[in-house]
């Protein structure tokens, strides 16, 4: 048993400690919005923030998790406004299939705390996230969108 | 029980008892009849595609399967103009196989490949909205008494041009489907549309960044076990024996099953822990005949066809041995292409349900026909027992096509627990080993020029595997597998670009046990690295400047040249590039566009930078130019990730890759600028999706030779010790 508390709620989760964040996530809590693409760390459709860093949440065991902030997808908006991510998301129609995507807004909302205002090698330094669909150039254009808003 | 999956798809239909098909000139079958066909909130269907609520909503069923290319909007975009509905308003949702059956395929094909959603189905959708409208007229008219000839429709609202009255489509919805539908009904001029060609915003993006989205992977039902499965990873291999006694006192397990001849699966109360036993269970497998089977030998069986005397002639015009004997000088190149794994981001998944009498299966599909004909194979039921749901696909790129072994494999395990519903979700190792891969090709090329630097004579022989031959054997033409030659046939959707006096094209077949499958683009990927990078070699060794030396022999295709003048005049070919910058051009036709690019690269040693890439492309009519732009650039990713760094390689009979980090994809710090040139010329309707795909290539490898003098003729450039940066 592990206590999370994701999205402001707290939740007892029933799982061997070294199950990934990933699966307690989709599988104990049932928010769906955190996608498994490799289960290695390597693709990123996991993404989430712990204690507001993006973390890889698939090779994140949950007892890592116990006593942090964990924030999925589905806790990025605030009191039913989205977050500014999502909005130059939505702006500039970046998602094609989309299941990459919610790893890619949240790697990217750590990026704009961390950086305000990213210069193109900062979001290449930073955003190692796969996307078959091949969404880049709508990403790039809409991470300095957000910067703006 | 579907109301928790996405907004499209969650509808079945009521359909009343006269409603039987009646032929219209479509030539598809349009239900009508005296009793109204009613959605499942109780909303009337004007016909098969059109669905008016009284408030006004407009619901447009799409059969085709939207993963990310953006069809439900364009041929929603399709059916409303016709329909002169508020786009506002527009929603869409899918029919299912199921339902499509017992109305005798109102909705035409299912099949969601070839880049054909929007060229091959937009006549029918057209006309569904434009019959539609004509219905809704009709019953407004038939309310005010009046001839509706008076009256005309625009924006959801009937007026009646007299005396200024109107109403909306959701008040005569009622009345409007139980008119008869007319026999024909003319379609728009184009220069009249307001919403094909315009740049409207996708209707399925909110979902996708909140997280609500509801993908394959991400279903749940009540009552629902997980499962995860190892298949043979030799082809061909069967299970011999496995200890279940060794997993099944694992946490959360319930069975342990063989699924097949071919697989094991592990159904526990959730994924994690299903596929924790699956990795812990010990298999032994019967590898069967292929178990030696290497990259090596088959690239030696390949090089083998690329001299041999029997082949598969797709062009032969006048002597082409005689041409290039006779040249003054003759070139020759060999080049090979790998296997390819599609390696969507979601990974292979599907859900079943199996009872004596029902099967339903739940799944991200390009082809829910074919998802249900799999779904009646393995279950065993007849057509009116059985059902398939379409879930949101993580990318498709021709896996979840042609293929549905996921599909069978989840019935099968359903079988084995009837009553229960089983989310059968593979590991992203299975997906990569259990691929239907882009078919591994090696090519030599022949030509001969004249003492001016004329191409004469050109031979090209293809040598390697056929899709065809493994998945639709009945599409064979005497043999002779014709989507080999994609973009190199002397007609149709794939025309060949130039004009060689004497010419032979052939493909010495030579299968594998590697199971090949449609890759975005299929054979185009190739063949235009072999045709486009050749003729930079021929255009080298006539001495002639690249462009020039491919205009000559375009004087025949306008439309060919007219792309691919387009790119060259915006990239500045002819004209200096800035210091350290070289350019590479590339064109084909393919999948009844016309598609050119100009990639602009640098190189530092081992390392290119691919800086920018203008393309252009002539789809005939383009629906949605922004969803074009994004279709292009997210193409050369595909594309270009291919080229650069990813290929399967087999060694003792099975796929070496097994995730990511050794067939890797593309980042965002290795993404060009792409500038998109979309110049429909009219009259016809390419595709989208693919055809610009195959011209990243060719022109980045076109560009790096003239950065480096070095021309490199064998795939991924990451095993030249090249890397893209």
């Amino acid at each position: 048993m592990a206590r999370l508390t994701i999205n402001g709620k707290t939740s007892e989760v029933n799982v061997d400690p070294n199950t990934p964040l990933l699966w307690a996530i989709r599988e104990q809590v049932g928010l769906t919005g955190t996608k498994y693409g490799c289960g290695v760390a390597l693709c990123g459709a996991c993404t989430v923030h712990m204690d507001g860093r993006a973390v890889r949440s698939c090779v994140t065991p949950v007892s890592t998790a116990v006593g942090k902030k964990v924030t999925t997808i589905e806790g990025l908006a605030t009191n039913g406004s989205l977050h500014k991510v999502q909005k130059a998301w939505v702006d500039n129609e970046v998602p094609q299939c989309g299941y990459c995507q919610a790893g890619m807004i949240m790697a990217v909302a750590a990026l704009l705390r961390e950086k305000p205002k990213p210069t193109d090698a900062d979001i290449d330094a930073s955003i190692t996230n796969i996307c078959r669909c091949g969404t880049f150039q709508q990403v790039r254009e809409a991470i300095h969108a957000a910067a703006k808003a | 029980m579907i109301t928790k999956t996405p907004k499209v798809g969650r509808r079945s239909f009521i359909v009343g008892s006269a409603a039987v098909g009646a032929g219209l000139a479509l030539g598809l079958k349009i239900p009508f009849g005296t009793s109204v066909v009613r959605a499942q909130d109780g909303s009337p269907e004007i016909n098969a595609w059109i669905v008016i609520r009284p408030d006004d909503t407009v619901v447009i069923r799409v059969a085709r399967s939207e993963m990310g290319q953006g069809t439900i909007t364009g041929l929603a975009q399709m059916a409303a103009e016709e329909l002169e509905c508020d786009w506002s308003k527009v929603t869409t949702e899918y029919p299912t196989p199921g339902q499509s059956v017992a109305r005798k395929r109102p909705w035409g094909n299912f099949s969601t490949g070839g880049s054909r959603g929007i060229r091959e189905s937009n006549e029918y959708v057209r006309k569904g909205g434009a019959t539609a409208r004509v219905m809704l007229v009709q019953a407004a008219a038939d309310t005010w008494k009046v001839p509706a000839s008076e009256c005309s429709a625009a924006n959801s609202v009937i007026t009646h041009k007299p005396t200024g009255r109107t109403v909306s489509y959701g008040k005569v919805a009622e009345a409007a489907a139980k008119v008869t539908p007319p026999a024909d009904v003319p379609l728009k001029d184009p220069k009249d549309w307001k919403i094909i060609g315009k740049s409207v915003k996708r209707l399925d993006t909110i979902d996708k960044v909140t997280g609500a989205q509801v993908y394959g992977a991400d279903l749940k039902l009540p009552g629902m076990l997980n499962a995860t499965i190892k298949e043979s990873p030799v082809f061909g291999g069967k299970v011999q024996s496995f200890e279940a006694d060794k997993v099944k006192s694992m946490p959360g397990v319930r069975h342990v099953l063989k699924v097949g001849e071919t697989a094991v699966a592990v159904v526990a109360d959730t994924w994690w822990q299903a596929k924790t036993a699956l990795d812990a269970l010990p298999i032994k497998w019967d590898e069967g005949p292929n178990a030696k089977v290497s990259s090596a030998s088959i690239a030696e069986t390949l090089k083998a066809g690329l001299d041999a005397d029997q082949t598969f002639v797709r062009t032969q015009v006048g002597d082409v041995k005689g041409a290039i004997a006779g040249a003054a000088k003759k070139v020759e190149a060999v080049y090979a292409y790998p296997f390819l794994n599609h390696a969507p981001m979601e990974p292979m998944n599907a859900t079943a349900k199996y009872t004596a009498d029902k099967c339903e299966v739940w799944v991200p599909t390009q082809n829910g026909e074919a998802a249900f004909a799999a779904t009646l194979a393995a279950s065993g039921l007849p057509a009116d027992k059985c059902e398939v749901y379409k879930i949101n696909l993580g990318g498709g790129f021709g896996r979840r096509g042609a293929f549905h072994d996921y599909v069978t494999q989840a019935v099968l395990i359903a079988k084995q627990v009837p009553g229960t519903p089983v989310k059968l979700l593979w590991t992203r190792e299975e997906d990569m080993v259990q691929g239907r891969y882009h078919p591994v090709m090696q090519a030599k090329l022949t030509g001969g020029l004249d003492a001016n630097g004329n191409l004469v004579g050109l031979h090209l022989r293809l040598s390697g595997q056929s899709i065809l031959a493994a998945v639709f054997p009945q599409n064979l033409q005497d043999g002779r597998d014709n989507a080999t030659f994609q973009g190199l046939d002397p007609s149709g959707d794939f025309t060949l670009g130039y004009t060689v006096p004497n010419l032979l094209i052939d493909h010495a077949m030579r299968n594998t046990h590697v199971p090949p499958g449609f890759w975005r683009g299929v054979n185009i990927n190739q063949n235009a690295i072999f045709l486009e990078c050749f003729m930079d070699e021929l255009a080298k060794a006539a001495g002639q400047d690249a462009l020039e030396f491919r205009r000559k022999l375009m004087t025949k295709h306008p439309k060919h040249l007219a792309v691919l003048n387009a790119v060259a005049d915006r990239a500045g070919w002819g004209k200096p590039a800035p210091q350290g910058v070289h350019r590479g051009l590339a064109h084909m036709m393919a999948f009844g566009s016309y598609v050119a690019a100009c990639a602009e690269v640098s190189v530092n040693g081992d390392k290119v930078k691919v800086r920018r890439i203008v393309c252009a492309t002539d789809c005939g009519n383009a629906v949605n130019p922004a969803q074009i732009e994004r279709q292009i650039a997210g193409s050369f990713v595909y594309g270009l990730s291919a080229v650069f760094m990813e290929e399967c390689t087999v060694k003792d009979g099975r796929i070496e890759q097994t995730n990511f980090h050794s067939f890797d994809s593309m980042r965002i710090a290795q993404m060009p600028k792409v500038e998109s040139i979309i110049m429909p010329s009219g009259g016809f309707w390419g595709g989208v999706g693919e055809p610009t795909i195959c011209v990243a290539a060719p022109a980045v490898l076109n560009a790096y030779a003239n950065a480096t003098g070095k021309r490199i003729r064998t795939f991924p450039l990451k095993n030249h010790g090249i890397q893209m940066v």
